[in-house]
């Protein structure tokens, strides 16, 4: 005689289990549609020529040295005020009052949806400050929008770095800043830079920022300064979908465009796993 | 630090290898019509002139204008004239604009290739499009409910039609509204019981033209002018356009140009010289 | 010398989490500064109430309702499919999964998570539209019922992530006093690990929430873009971010569908905020 216990368990536990492989299920499907029609397009002319023949051959070069530009300024551009911000929250942290301000406005910025971004980087790089659509108001509006990811990375970073390298520097007579800058952040340092891949990653496949900001449709020389207009990937995989009249013949370049900028992401992604994989692995305290 | 200094050398290689400084720019923005067109006329023009850049950008017929009028950009292109709010704008600036029609073009209506209605009348196109008409039945179809598309109430695309089939009635509620050209042909080519409008380069094998008032979008009604939703399309320059702006628009305009035009699936306009306003 | 270092370095921190506000607080200012002028013309309760979007008529309509309603149907429907999904793989991982599945899971979901939205989008447009009309023979393959599938996926991660978080909190203890007295896995999980983690569901609920009412590129691409109230899961909807990013592009800057744009920016914001604020009290409380 089973009881109803018994049952009820067994039922939920294979509950669980069918939620589990429906993700699985539909992750296989998802990953299988893009990369089966938009992998065949993969080759090396693909990933070095520019569009041609209307947008219907050709390659997405352009686009890829978009995303790049706009990837490695708004990084550049986030990352030393992130980890400003998180040696305030973890080294000064006074006064009480002004944390906590500071951690509310970046859960704020963390949630903000990307087409506000958007917009606001139209009202204020685009047309208050004349930057105009070009790389420069897209890398800004998109390292605003990494900003709270790296906070967020960079404070884990440095509070993960045990109490007692912190004392024993202070103890040996070094000051506050010299502690911070020879002890914390070397140490801290590949958790950092784990959470700025993770950020890259999510940069670089932003579409709602950048389309009033930065993204054009078509040029085939690349950027000559910050200035200019670019093509983007995940701009290039909308506009092929929507823009263009030769739509039935887009279509593959938009899904070989996808499979470029989901390499590019979860190639990224992966790497930072890995490299938090082998830091966990080696550290001993 | 080595992987820093690895990583920065790694950045400047890059930069310098993809900074390859270019003297002449051209910026052009505006009508997702005739994005197309001004897209592979870039193209070739760039193949034929390797130190000229263009950027082609979409937008919409109102940020080609309005853009123009601002300087943002070097061309503005539009698939409608200037509405009177603009030229009020343009009054207030002291800005003038030169209009250089490329193409033509009509608002070419669309249905599923399986769809066997061949003729509708404008006042049937209004009464679907405010709802009346729900079913493909009341048209003499098949039994399937008629789904409307329409475009973004800003587009050129949108003020044409509206302007001439609806006369300033309100689109239906439930019709769908789909951002542009592209997105409209490639709905429409796989849903049964849909139907849209698009500019006529648009038009490709995947859907079926169904005709007007029984008049047939092609080069002889759109040039007189008898098909009703009949339209040019437009590159707006400042009134002292840059040399190269010029030279573009002139190549646009030559026998090459409009080659494209047609290779597109637009019509060419058959007058070359540019007409001034 | 020393000291003057040392406070330069302190200020230097100081200034950088300043920029922080001063971002946000740039955010606000230019969606209000944009956006309230559209309130010279349609009263605040007329835009917020009045179901009919005609931002270009003469007269012109500037009513959100159906914008809005299609936001929340979207999420609703979202919410549904990654409720059960995201939850379901946490408690998994969390409770069942040996250390080397889940020393698999967790990644994958991690990077489920890192996917562009605009893939989903060209995956909902190309290929589920399409094949929703083939299976189920609806009118229309953009509507609810599209968006909502793929947005549920793409907030599966979020939910199940900061899920798993809550659950690994739970102290051991608890679930060995659970076994111990006789609660068999299944009981332990519903009935203490559960509850136990219950606020840091939530938020991640709240969360997930939040992501996907404001995640733009899917349903400018999959919902269809009809402002209207929908009769039917399987009509098109246009929820605010793509009335928002299909017409910003068109419209003329400056005109009142301009600043009507930001004034649904606004609200748009204001419901993320909200959704911040209660997670924020929740940690908050929690943490106390």
């Amino acid at each position: 005689m089973i009881s109803r216990r018994k049952i009820s368990s067994f039922l939920g536990v294979n509950l669980l289990r069918l939620f589990i492989v429906i993700t699985a299920i539909f992750l296989l499907v998802f990953l299988y549609v893009i990369f089966s029609r938009g992998g065949k397009l993969l080759s090396w002319s693909f990933l070095t020529e520019s569009p041609r023949r209307f947008m219907t051959e050709g390659g997405i070069f352009p686009a890829i040295v978009g995303t790049f530009w706009l990837t490695v300024l708004s990084i550049s551009f986030a990352l030393p005020l992130g980890v400003l911000t998180a040696i305030f929250l973890t080294s000064y942290a006074r006064p009480p009052w002004l944390v906590r301000i500071v951690r509310v406005a970046i859960n704020t910025l963390a949630g903000v949806p990307s087409i506000i971004y958007g917009l606001f980087g139209l009202t204020v790089f685009v047309r208050m400050l004349h930057f105009d659509v070009s790389i420069l108001s897209g890398s800004l509006t998109l390292g605003i929008l990494a900003l709270p990811v790296i906070i967020n990375a960079s404070e884990e970073a440095l509070r993960s770095v045990p109490r007692d390298f912190r004392e024993a520097s202070l103890a040996l007579g070094a000051t506050e800043r010299q502690t911070i800058i020879k002890i914390l952040l070397p140490t801290a340092l590949p958790n950092i830079l784990t959470g700025t891949i993770i950020s890259i990653g999510r940069v670089a496949g932003e579409t709602a920022p950048i389309l009033f900001t930065a993204a054009t449709f078509y040029t085939r020389v690349l950027p000559s300064s910050v200035m200019d207009e670019v093509m983007a990937l995940p701009y290039h995989i909308y506009a092929l979908l929507t823009e263009g009249s030769h739509g039935a013949k887009q279509l593959p370049i938009a899904y070989g465009t996808a499979v470029v900028l989901m390499a590019l992401v979860l190639l990224v992604s992966t790497l930072a796993i890995i490299i938090r994989f082998r830091i966990r692995k080696k550290r001993k305290w | 630090m080595k992987i820093f200094r690895s990583v920065s050398v790694l950045i400047l290689l890059l930069f310098s290898a993809t900074c390859t400084r270019v003297e002449n720019k051209l910026k052009i923005a505006g009508s997702t019509t005739v994005l197309p067109i001004v897209q592979a006329a870039a193209e070739v023009y760039m193949e034929q002139h390797p130190q000229v850049s263009i950027s082609v950008r979409g937008g919409g017929s109102s940020i080609g204008i309005k853009s123009i009028i601002g300087r943002i950009v070097d061309l503005g292109s539009a698939s409608r004239q200037i509405n009177e709010r603009e030229m009020k704008l343009i009054a207030a600036q002291e800005k003038n604009l030169q209009a250089f029609p490329i193409a033509r073009d009509a608002l070419t209506i669309i249905v599923h290739p399986d769809n066997p209605v061949l003729n509708l009348t404008t006042g049937q196109l209004r009464l679907i499009y405010t709802g009346e008409l729900h079913n493909w039945q009341q048209l003499g179809g098949p039994n399937l409910t008629i789904i409307p598309i329409s475009r973004d109430v800003s587009s050129g695309s949108f003020e044409v039609f509206n302007h001439f089939i609806l006369d300033s009635l309100s689109v239906a509620s439930g019709a769908m509204v789909l951002a542009s050209n592209n997105a409209v042909a490639t709905t429409v080519s796989y849903t049964p019981g849909a139907i849209g409008y698009v500019g006529y380069g648009y038009a490709h094998e995947q859907v079926k033209i169904i005709t007007l008032d029984g008049i047939r979008p092609q080069a002889e009604s759109i040039i007189s002018g008898d098909y009703p939703l009949s339209r040019q399309l437009y590159i707006y320059t400042p009134d002292k356009p840059e040399q190269l702006a010029s030279d573009f628009i002139a190549f646009l305009l030559s026998e090459e140009g409009q080659n494209i035009v047609t290779q597109q699936g637009f019509i060419k306009l058959h007058q070359t010289e540019p007409a001034n306003e | 010398m020393n000291k003057f270092k040392e406070t330069s370095f302190k200020s230097v921190t100081y200034l950088a989490s300043l920029f922080t506000i001063v971002f946000l607080f740039a955010i606000i200012l230019s969606i209000f500064y944009e956006g309230i002028p559209i309130f010279k013309h349609v009263s605040l309760i007329k835009f917020l109430t009045s179901p009919s979007w005609h931002p270009t008529h003469f007269p012109p309509d500037f009513g959100i309702l159906s914008l809005i309603a299609g936001s929340f149907l979207v999420t609703l429907g979202a919410l549904i499919i990654s409720i059960p999904l995201g939850l379901g793989s946490a408690i998994y991982i969390s409770e069942l999964a040996g250390p080397t599945s889940k020393e698999i899971l967790k990644p994958v979901i991690e990077l489920l998570a890192s996917i562009p939205s605009v893939v989903y989008g060209l995956f909902g447009m190309a290929f589920l539209s399409p094949l929703l009309i083939k299976i189920f023979h609806v009118p229309t393959g953009l509507n609810i019922f599209s968006a909502s599938i793929i947005l549920g996926i793409m907030v599966v991660p979020i939910i199940s992530s900061m899920s798993e978080d809550a659950l690994s909190t739970v102290p051991k203890s608890l679930r060995e006093a659970s076994l111990a007295l006789g609660a068999n896995k299944w009981e332990t999980i519903i009935r203490v690990v559960v509850p136990a983690a219950k606020s840091g569901i939530f938020s991640s609920i709240i969360l997930g929430f939040g992501r996907a009412i404001g995640e733009t590129m899917v349903v400018l691409m999959v919902a269809g873009g009809a402002a209207q109230i929908p009769k039917g899961l399987f009509q098109p909807v246009r929820p605010m971010p793509a009335a928002i990013a299909a017409e910003m592009g068109e419209t003329v800057i400056g005109s009142p569908h301009f600043h009507a744009l930001y004034g649904i920016s606004i609200i748009l914001f204001t419901v993320t905020f909200i959704s911040i604020l209660i997670t924020e009290f929740i940690v908050h409380r929690r943490k106390k």
